[in-house]
């Protein structure tokens, strides 16, 4: 049996780093507006108002975050493997290119088969879009950091491209495509609100994902390879074959997240489909501490986050690329923490909390 | 040659020259071992800076030093991460390029308020060569542009000889291919790699200055859209040496104003596909020709022993 329990207080340490940085972040947020002269309350009421004043609003973060779940997973999955995949945008566009392809081309199939049929499109592109990278990698050693960034930026031209040209709405009005058929789109899960049936696909493909990583040998392999690669070349792993698995998952859950995003939410295909999920999805995944589980509330922080920025944006006036710097900062103070003086220290802080505690923090998991 | 021939040609080296200093800036910094992917980050914080302070000063000289100030201070933030706690510079730098895109749409909105008209600031004036400006072609082309063009000019021909030719430059490069083994011969990985950061930002940073102070004379949220990212581009298909680099921006620069003139002129290209160019060759490149050059501890940090 699968002991929760036991899961979860291992990964409590792991998760305190996690939300203490992005509590600092905010720190240091209110500090810098208090310091510009700003009414760092009136911010912080505005922010959490605008984030989770009433059921509306809630459900408008929770949205936000379903895509940041899968492209946070994708990040997990590459990163857990060592590779340095910052495609989760591209690979977004590719599910959602390819989906809403699909689903405006099906001319009166069984209906019933358009949705399962968007899906498996949308993966087998996020998919492709990924091995690119992972071939070049792997066949000719050049890192993936740079064929992704270019990988990302070539799906947002092609998508500039169809919702101007091929895949533009039959009315030729603004640079976006049809809407898909009702058949194509995924249900609410609440009348009168947004919040739709990917929420649960999300917490569903979390899961799975750690299932594999954490309870089946491959997880444990694909894990070795990023952890510590000669010593798994020594036990006899194929690092090549993990690298590659992990980037056609990496496509793939990145992929499913833009088939959602247009199932569940916009029903079609524009330009700025992704304000950079993708990125987005690094501080996600870093926040989670590359725990398939704790992508969700870093997402939901991060979808809560920017539906406040937007709220911000309408009572403040203040620019929502406000969010963008919360971000970064997060990023940022992870990276300290994770430095080994500076974790030192704040372990033994620490250590009087933990040893009070049943199970001791592991590293991983 | 043709008459529209020659606005053309100086219309590529206006385009191209942000992108040869962000791809000479990258260059010195990767010879070093050190891959900053916030290239992007860079220039914008230039280029706030130097639209701030032109603004306010009506100098654009004052503009340019600031925008270059602000650039070196981002990269040192950059350095304290990459170099000074030997973090992951992939990740720093994903990080960088957010911060920038935040931290300047903010700064703007508090500075010059959101009112919707475009901010106006002054720039430099084309300052034509005495005599080489009379070459034909060339003339116009190269030699009647304004101060930053000659600078991105000269400073690219300065790098590719410091790098070949002085020690400090073959130092870097020792960094940036076996800092263990650079270290053992005395030299000091850590100094040459903050060296190169804030070197390679500075100059980086004159890319930002430049869309401001020449090609837009005015500053938008994110206005550097994606040149940072064809910087990183251009590096890897000039195999990481600085001439080369000039040549690829110059072709990028050419693509790029053909593509405006055959618009201007009503020909139906699907200029986004256009704008995907220097990525698909950049993706094609590395499938067929793999990891010729590329400097062997890149984007590795080094952690003394």
């Amino acid at each position: 049996m699968i002991d929760f329990r036991k899961a979860l207080l291992r990964a409590a340490p792991a998760l305190g780093r996690g939300a203490l940085s992005f509590v600092v972040a905010l720190a240091l947020v209110a500090l810098l507006t208090t310091w510009a002269g700003y009414d760092a309350g009136v911010l912080f009421h505005t922010l959490f108002a605008g984030a989770a004043g009433d059921g509306y609003r809630i459900s408008e973060s929770l949205l936000r975050s379903i895509p940041l779940v899968f492209t946070g997973l994708a990040v997990v999955v590459s990163f857990r493997a060592g590779l340095w995949n910052i495609g989760a945008d591209g690979q977004f566009l590719a599910g959602a290119m390819a989906g809403t392809f699909v689903a405006l081309h099906w001319n009166g199939m069984a209906q019933v088969l358009m949705l399962p049929a968007m899906f498996v499109a949308a993966w087998v592109a996020g998919a492709f879009w990924g091995w690119i990278a992972v071939w070049i990698r792997v066949r000719r050693e050049v890192n993936e950091v740079i064929t992704t960034i270019m990988l990302n930026l070539i799906a947002v031209q092609i998508l500039a491209w169809l919702v101007h040209g091929p895949l533009q709405e039959q009315a030729g009005a603004y640079p976006q495509s049809d809407a898909v058929p009702a058949a194509a789109r995924l249900p609410v899960l609440f009348a009168g609100l947004r919040l739709h049936a990917g929420a649960i696909i999300a917490v569903v493909a979390a899961l799975l994902l750690w299932l594999l990583l954490f309870r089946f040998a491959i997880g444990l392999r694909l894990r070795a390879v990023g952890h510590n690669p000669r010593a798994a070349r020594f036990a006899r792993v194929a690092l090549e074959r993990y690298r590659i698995l992990a980037m056609l998952l990496a496509g793939a859950l990145a992929a499913t997240g833009g088939i959602v995003e247009v199932s569940g939410v916009t029903g079609r295909l524009y330009e700025n489909l992704s304000p950079g999920y993708g990125f987005t999805a690094i501080a996600v995944a870093l926040i989670a501490r590359l725990h398939p589980i704790g992508v969700l509330p870093a997402a939901v922080l991060f979808g809560a986050l920017d539906t406040a920025a937007r709220a911000l944006e309408r009572d403040l006036g203040v620019s929502p690329v406000f969010a963008d710097i919360v971000q970064a900062q997060v990023i940022l103070i992870i990276i300290l923490l994770e430095t080994p003086a500076i974790r030192t220290r704040l372990q033994r802080a620490l250590a009087g909390v933990q040893a009070r505690m049943p199970f001791r923090g592991g590293e991983h998991a | 040659m043709p008459e529209f021939a020659v606005p053309l040609l100086a219309g590529a080296v206006t385009l191209a020259t942000p992108l040869v200093f962000a791809a000479v800036g990258e260059i010195i910094m990767e010879k070093s071992g050190v891959l900053n992917i916030a290239l992007e980050g860079t220039m914008l914080v230039a280029a706030l800076a130097a639209a701030f302070v032109t603004y306010f000063t009506a100098s654009p000289a004052a503009g340019l030093a600031a925008g270059v100030a602000a650039a070196v201070l981002f990269g040192l933030l950059f350095a304290l991460f990459a170099v000074g706690i030997q973090a992951d510079q992939i990740v720093t730098g994903t990080a960088m390029n957010i911060f920038a895109l935040g931290l300047t749409g903010v700064l703007y909105r508090s500075l010059f308020g959101f009112s919707g008209t475009r901010l106006a600031v002054a720039g430099f004036q084309p300052w034509p060569l005495p005599f080489l400006k009379d070459i034909p072609v060339i003339g116009t082309v190269f030699f009647s542009q304004n101060v930053l063009v000659y600078a991105a000019l000269v400073l690219t021909l300065l790098v590719a000889a410091a790098l070949k030719r002085t020690r400090t430059g073959l130092y870097l490069q020792a960094a940036g291919e076996n800092p263990q083994g650079a270290e053992v011969a005395g030299i000091s990985v850590y100094r040459l790699r903050l060296l190169a950061i804030m070197t390679g930002s500075a100059l980086c940073g004159l890319g930002g200055v430049f869309l401001v102070l020449v090609e837009g004379n005015t500053f938008v949220e994110g206005m550097t859209a994606g040149r940072g990212f064809i910087a990183l581009a251009i590096v890897i298909l000039a195999r990481w040496q600085p001439v080369r680099a000039l040549v690829v921006a110059l072709v990028f620069g050419l693509a790029s104003a053909l593509q405006f003139q055959a618009q201007a002129i009503g020909i139906d290209v699907p200029y986004q596909l256009f704008l995907a160019l220097p990525y698909v060759l950049t993706i094609l490149f590395a499938m067929l020709v793999g990891r010729a050059n590329v400097p062997a501890a890149l984007a590795k940090p080094y952690i003394k022993e």
